[in-house]
């Protein structure tokens, strides 16, 4: 058995009274893609941002890649390979969309107090750059301001913000959210190609994306994990039949 | 960002800008107005403060209402050093910098915990802090200031600060530096990272960048810059006082920056020229001249939000 790359032990958050994360104990193991499911408000979104570091658990443990990460800033774990994207799309609209992903890859160049010359011409960040967004499709874009991307656009340029940090491990927060069928698909097989680099964590919402990439799901509701095995096994579960899926 | 004078019509309206700059102490002669030598020399000065509060108000989203206590602490720094005997610039000039920054930087390692209209007020009120500071410096002047008897020595032939064309191209050599140093530093790596802080500092963060060192770094090299501004308002004036660093100079520096253009780097140079040609005309026509400047602030604000840089971009050129 191969160490788990994050491991989570009795995680708690609660906001006043509603408890978000409920004593939440799970291990996500080297190269799986780890999706978590959930009816609104289980408390999904609170989970990735204490796992990335925007948010403080109330109490509990995060390890990551053999270290307690718990009491890290969230820039900080970045550096330690741990990337996150968001639901509500988060991109730098006013940059260009190669500023965008250059600025990811500036992050992992060491500290950036260089005050003289111009970050535009600068291939070492505009090279790579360009390679990420050829790979997700968004090439001829490069030049373009990012807000006026179409929004199944903006949500690619989001996941290669993170990708440009070269991550061990993604945290996706909705990756879909808001796509229409066609986007949807094309995002699912683009993370399907994904999966051999990197570990993940995913969120989502779209059912067919999740049964179709997962190794392994666990179930959220009111912040308790109630389930987590292979798809087939959680399909098959009564109990998230009942509170999730549904009886039919 | 672009350091454009010739391409767009922003840009030739910039090159006016700086000829205008370049050439007034032989243009106010040839119009019988030899002061407006001495206003343009003044304006320059408020323009490398509003080129600092720029960078961090326009590049950085750090609305600093306390900019114009770095113009007090350069100008003080000089003014006590002289007072005391001390005249050379190499002593002047290095040690009202470092007390710029230092200042700046106990401000900001303070000020930059908050956001919103508390970073505002709180900047405020330090800024108070070290007015009514100087306000109990008896020894000093007080409330009436302190003349300075002599301004800084550099011991160089023929670079004489006394000498007014020798002062007035001085101030001119360094406001154009300190705009050149700005459009450099904004298009930098450490540029990108501010610019980015002020769009989405959680993104950047998320990215790795710990975006609080990199924003006060920023509110460093501002103060320092500000702080230059009063180290040539002392010697222009022979004169320092704690109204230059009262809270209405602070909005006056935000004023010409939102005029010029926040976050443009001529902006500001255009925002305090347009400043002071709007207080020289309408201070004439009434002294009520604020009831006229406030609605003209609010129009600018309400429809050229690049300021007068964006309105005469719009003419003709592409906004970046």
């Amino acid at each position: 058995m191969t160490e788990p790359i994050l491991k989570l032990v009795n995680l708690a958050k609660h906001f006043g009274g509603l408890v978000a994360t409920d004593n939440l104990n799970f291990e996500v193991e080297p190269g799986e893609l780890h999706a978590i499911i959930g009816p609104n408000g289980a408390g999904k979104t609170t989970l990735i941002n204490q796992i990335s570091g925007m948010m403080k658990p109330d109490g509990g443990q995060i390890l990551f890649d053999g270290g307690d990460i718990t009491h890290m800033s969230a820039p900080n774990r970045c550096h330690a390979g741990l990337v996150r994207s968001f639901q509500i799309t988060s991109i730098l609209k006013n940059f260009s969309v190669a500023e965008n992903v250059s600025l990811g890859i500036q992050a992992r160049q060491g500290h950036s107090f260089k005050f003289w010359n111009p970050a535009r011409a600068d291939t070492a960040l505009h090279d790579p750059a360009l390679e990420i967004l050829n790979a997700i499709g968004l090439g001829e874009r490069a030049e373009v301001l990012a807000g006026n991307l179409a929004h199944g656009e903006q949500r690619q340029l989001e996941i290669a913000m993170a990708l440009a940090t070269s991550p061990k491990m993604l945290l996706l927060d909705e990756p879909m959210a808001g796509m229409g069928r066609e986007d949807c698909e094309r995002m699912t097989s683009y993370l399907s190609s994904l999966k051999s680099e990197y570990t993940m964590l995913l969120i989502e919402h779209d059912m067919d994306a999740v049964f179709a990439l997962a190794d392994r799901i666990t179930v959220l509701v009111y912040g308790q994990a109630i389930a987590s095995g292979a798809p087939d096994d959680i399909r098959a579960n009564e109990d998230v039949r009942r509170a999730y899926l549904g009886d039919d | 960002m672009s350091f454009d004078l010739i391409k767009t019509p922003r840009g030739a309206f910039n090159l006016v800008l700086v000829l205008l700059c370049a050439f007034m102490p032989f243009i106010a002669p040839a119009l019988g107005q030899d002061y407006y030598t001495d206003v343009f020399a003044r304006t320059m000065i408020w323009a490398i403060a509003a080129v600092s509060l720029n960078l961090i108000m326009g590049y950085g989203g750090m609305i600093s209402f306390g900019h114009a206590v770095y113009i007090g602490i350069g100008g003080y720094a000089v003014g006590i050093l002289t007072f005391h005997g001390i005249e050379s610039a190499y002593i002047q000039w290095p040690v009202a910098l470092a007390a710029s920054g230092l200042i700046a930087l106990i401000f900001g390692v303070i000020s930059l915990r908050t956001r919103g209209v508390y970073f505002i007020m709180i900047t405020l009120a330090f800024t108070q802090m070290v007015h009514f500071l100087s306000v109990s410096l008896e020894k000093y002047g007080s409330d009436d200031g302190l003349t300075i008897d002599a301004r800084s020595d550099f011991g160089i032939p023929f670079f004489d600060l006394n000498d007014a064309m020798t002062l007035y191209y001085f101030i001119f050599a360094l406001m154009m530096a300190s705009i050149y140093i700005t459009y450099r530093i904004v298009n930098s790596r450490f540029g990108m990272v501010i610019r980015g802080s002020m769009s989405n500092d959680d993104r950047m963060r998320s990215i790795g960048f710990p975006t609080y060192g990199y924003k006060l770094a920023a509110f460093v090299i501002a103060g320092v810059m500000c702080g230059l501004s009063g180290i040539l308002s002392a010697n222009l004036e022979d004169f320092v006082s704690p109204d230059m660093m009262s809270w209405p100079r602070s909005g006056d520096l935000i004023f010409m920056v939102v005029l010029g253009g926040m976050g443009t780097i001529f902006g500001p140079l255009g925002g305090a020229i347009v400043f002071w040609i709007l207080q020289e005309f309408l201070s004439n026509i009434t002294e009520h001249w604020h009831l006229i400047f406030g609605p003209f602030l609010v129009i600018v604000v309400l429809f050229a939000r690049g300021g007068v840089e964006g309105l005469i971009g719009q003419l003709g050129g592409r906004r970046d």
